[in-house]
């Protein structure tokens, strides 16, 4: 018998990125009937010329505002009957558009898949979850929006709030839930499916961390005992090294390897040093020992428990350390650390100068390392970038390292988990005092 | 073990039998409208309820006693107003509410799989109970007025089947086009607007003339007129629940029925086409 369960051949995606400016993110009828209506005034001048650029919907700039983007190209593998394959890589690295391929919510491009039996894909905790309805209404609605059938629901309602642990709030508009009883109720319906092949996106991430570990288990249960295929997408590299035998390294739209799930974890996180935090060679290290007046050297980000890591638990507080060496004798030296969205806005700027104001006056010579501890339930959940510098006040700038280090803020349960749009919500999180009295009952 | 295939520009031939597979979800969807519909507003019902009434007391005020509109002598001019509101409600919130359907359901449409034309379909539907509602409060006026239809009443389905088709249809052109530009939800509205003075709601479609002379020129303004679907469709609900009191004109009747299908399977067709991008546009 043949065990291919998932044959994936030269798999490719081709978005046409029109005008994909941050001001227009939707096509308006309006502007495509004034953007025909000039070029017909302009036909006359540029027909020649603008020929074959007759279908773009803008004049001048067309070459340049619309091009196609290969979000995924070449993607061939084979996934077999039982196995539970972690897909890794960066942000905008092509994992979602592969699941969205494979979960039939956008057509390929090119190249073609083969599924051999019923695909159930959990791309979003509690998608379609409405909350204006019941604990009760929305499992029904979730459970069919995620492909199980009326009876099925029924016959496994009683297990599901049992998983979800929400018995006395079943009558309860989900909008009263807290955050952690919406993600039980909506992992637990999940968790209940049935399908030959299940795809999970990037979804362990939130939760407390005993439901995290629950749902880990009720995962590999459903892979290990009930012979169900399983693919995975996480930042999350313990739960994939923990969840999967297999692992598929995706980069820039290609597939870069698929092996057993540790050797593919390392590549990847090799990878991720290379391009991020790339130290500078010891010839560079003299060079510029010569030249500069202070010289930054390796930028660490170590959590908690001062592991060096990269992916940081949103509940407590991690630090970043740094070397500098200051090779002739130098007052006035500020140093700084500033922290960016992984698009680049600055969400917080730190002084050496804050915490020690006589550190300025003193003349230094020599090696220092430096460590500053972020609190935790600070940043929201994301990536954010670190940049170091070292300047004086007002002044010369010494020695700068842009993007130097990253780190993401992995979600385990903070307030915000319910909303799933981070943007709208912040870049940091405040716990504050609510200062609340009862005026009057109308 | 049944084996799918996904690759470009197949267009899944088990489209329809796909969309019989999730008609379960098309139910709950439907479902899950109306349900919040009614839980969400404190007067939800009352609205469905406050709201054909209040217009049907206005149109037989402006246009029968201000406008002084003749009307059928066995028919008190409110019935006649109240037998066209009804499928013209339901064209109308059918019509507006499916043409916003895919933009409200952007989140699943990006999560999830499912035959698209679920979608607008399950809005439509969610019309259809408050068509239900004002059908009650149509019965409840006419034992007011002591008014019994007669057999012509069994017929009410058909015309019921051409007012889904006709806002089906409509609906299908306008979510799609919707999501392709976002700016034509602001041209939906004027549509309604637009529809609601061209459709017989407030007077009979006897008034308007057969041939109407303008400048010497001929102009067959009856046919013409008769090209808004939504007219061949009220002047059958009268003549239904009216004991046939507005006669059916069988030439509008006709070019209702047609245009009603071209719109239906033009919208379909258009529908299926789009839907392959709506994942990535919307």
């Amino acid at each position: 018998m043949n065990d291919t369960i998932i044959s994936v051949e030269t798999l490719g995606k081709k978005y046409n990125i029109q005008y994909l400016g941050e001001k227009q993110r939707y096509v308006a009828l309006r502007d495509v009937l004034a953007e025909k209506t000039k070029r017909l005034f302009s036909r006359g001048q540029r027909a020649a010329a603008n020929r074959h650029t007759t279908e773009l919907p803008s004049t001048d700039s067309s070459a340049d505002s619309c091009e196609d983007f290969w979000a995924l190209k070449d993607v061939s593998f084979e996934v077999k009957r039982g196995e539970v394959v972690g897909i890794i890589g960066r942000n905008g690295a092509g994992k979602s558009t592969l699941l969205k391929i494979l979960s039939r919510i956008t057509e390929p491009t090119a190249g073609r898949v083969r599924l051999k039996g019923r695909v159930a894909s959990l791309l979003e905790v509690g998608t379609g979850f409405h909350p204006e309805l019941t604990g009760r209404e929305n499992i029904f609605l979730n459970g069919s929006i995620l492909g199980m059938s009326r009876s099925e629901i029924i016959k496994k309602f009683d297990e599901i709030v049992a998983f979800a642990e929400v018995e006395k709030f079943l009558d309860m508009p989900v909008k009263r839930y807290s955050s952690g009883m919406y993600v039980r109720l909506a992992f637990a319906v999940a968790a209940h499916l049935e399908p030959e092949i299940l795809i999970v996106d990037e979804v362990l991430a939130v939760g407390d961390l005993q439901f995290q570990k629950k749902c880990l288990g009720k995962m590999q249960d459903v892979a290990a005992k009930e012979g169900r295929t399983v693919l995975f997408v996480s930042h999350n590299m313990s739960a994939i090294t923990r969840l999967c035998s297999q692992g598929i390294l995706v980069s820039s739209g290609h597939m870069i390897m698929k092996s057993d799930v540790n050797s593919v974890v390392s590549c990847y996180l090799n990878s991720m040093n290379e391009a991020g935090n790339k130290p500078r060679s010891v010839k560079e290290r003299r060079d510029l020992l010569l030249q500069k007046k202070v010289f930054i050297g390796e930028v660490r980000i170590h959590d908690q428990e001062m592991n060096a890591t990269e992916q940081l638990d949103v509940r407590h507080s991690f630090y970043i350390i740094f070397d500098y060496e200051i090779p002739r004798e130098l007052q006035n030296i500020e140093m700084a650390v500033r922290i960016e969205t992984a698009d680049g806005r600055a969400v917080v700027t730190t002084l050496l100068s804050d915490s020690s104001p006589e550190a300025l006056r003193e003349t230094k010579l020599g090696a220092y390392e430096a460590a500053i501890e972020f609190p935790g339930m600070f940043f929201m959940p994301g990536e954010y970038l670190v940049n170091v510098a070292a300047h004086e006040p007002m002044g010369e700038i010494f020695d700068v390292r842009q993007t130097v280090a990253r780190f993401t803020i992995q979600d385990t349960g903070s307030s915000f988990v319910r909303y799933q749009n981070y943007e709208a919500i912040g870049v940091v999180m405040l716990n504050l005092d609510w200062q609340q009295r009862h005026l009057a009952s109308t | 073990m049944d084996e799918l295939i996904l690759e470009s520009g197949r267009t899944e031939m088990n489209y329809w039998s796909d969309l019989w597979r999730f008609r379960e979800l098309f139910l709950i969807l439907a479902w899950r409208d109306v349900a919040v519909r009614y839980k969400q507003t404190v007067i939800g019902v009352a609205w469905t309820v406050i709201r054909p009434l209040l217009t049907t007391v206005i149109f037989t005020v402006v246009f029968s006693k201000i406008a002084k509109m003749p009307a059928p002598e066995a028919v008190p001019y409110a019935l006649l107003v109240m037998a066209a509101n009804l499928p013209w409600q339901f064209v109308a919130t059918a019509m507006s509410e499916s043409s916003n359907s895919l933009i409200t359901n952007s989140n699943l449409i990006s999560k999830i799989y499912f035959p698209r034309l679920i979608v607008p379909a399950s809005s439509v539907i969610t019309s259809f109970v408050d068509f239900l509602i004002t059908m009650g409060l149509m019965g409840t006026l006419m034992l007011w007025y002591q008014f019994m239809p007669d057999w012509r009443m069994l017929l009410l389905p058909v015309f019921m089947l051409l007012a889904f088709a006709g806002a089906f249809g409509i609906g299908l052109w306008l979510c799609a086009l919707n999501v392709k530009y976002r700016d034509f939800r602001y041209i939906v509205p004027f549509c309604v607007q637009f529809g609601f003075f061209l459709s017989p709601v407030g007077y009979s479609t006897t008034r308007i003339p057969e041939i109407w002379q303008w400048h010497g020129f001929q102009i067959p303004a009856r046919q013409l007129y008769s090209l808004n679907p939504v007219v061949g469709v009220i002047d059958g609900f009268r003549w239904c629940l009216l004991r046939g009191e507005a006669n059916l004109w069988w030439p509008s009747l006709v070019t209702s029925t047609l245009l009603t299908t071209v719109l239906c399977l033009s919208g379909i067709w258009y529908f299926r086409r789009m839907e392959k991008t709506f994942a990535d546009v919307i």
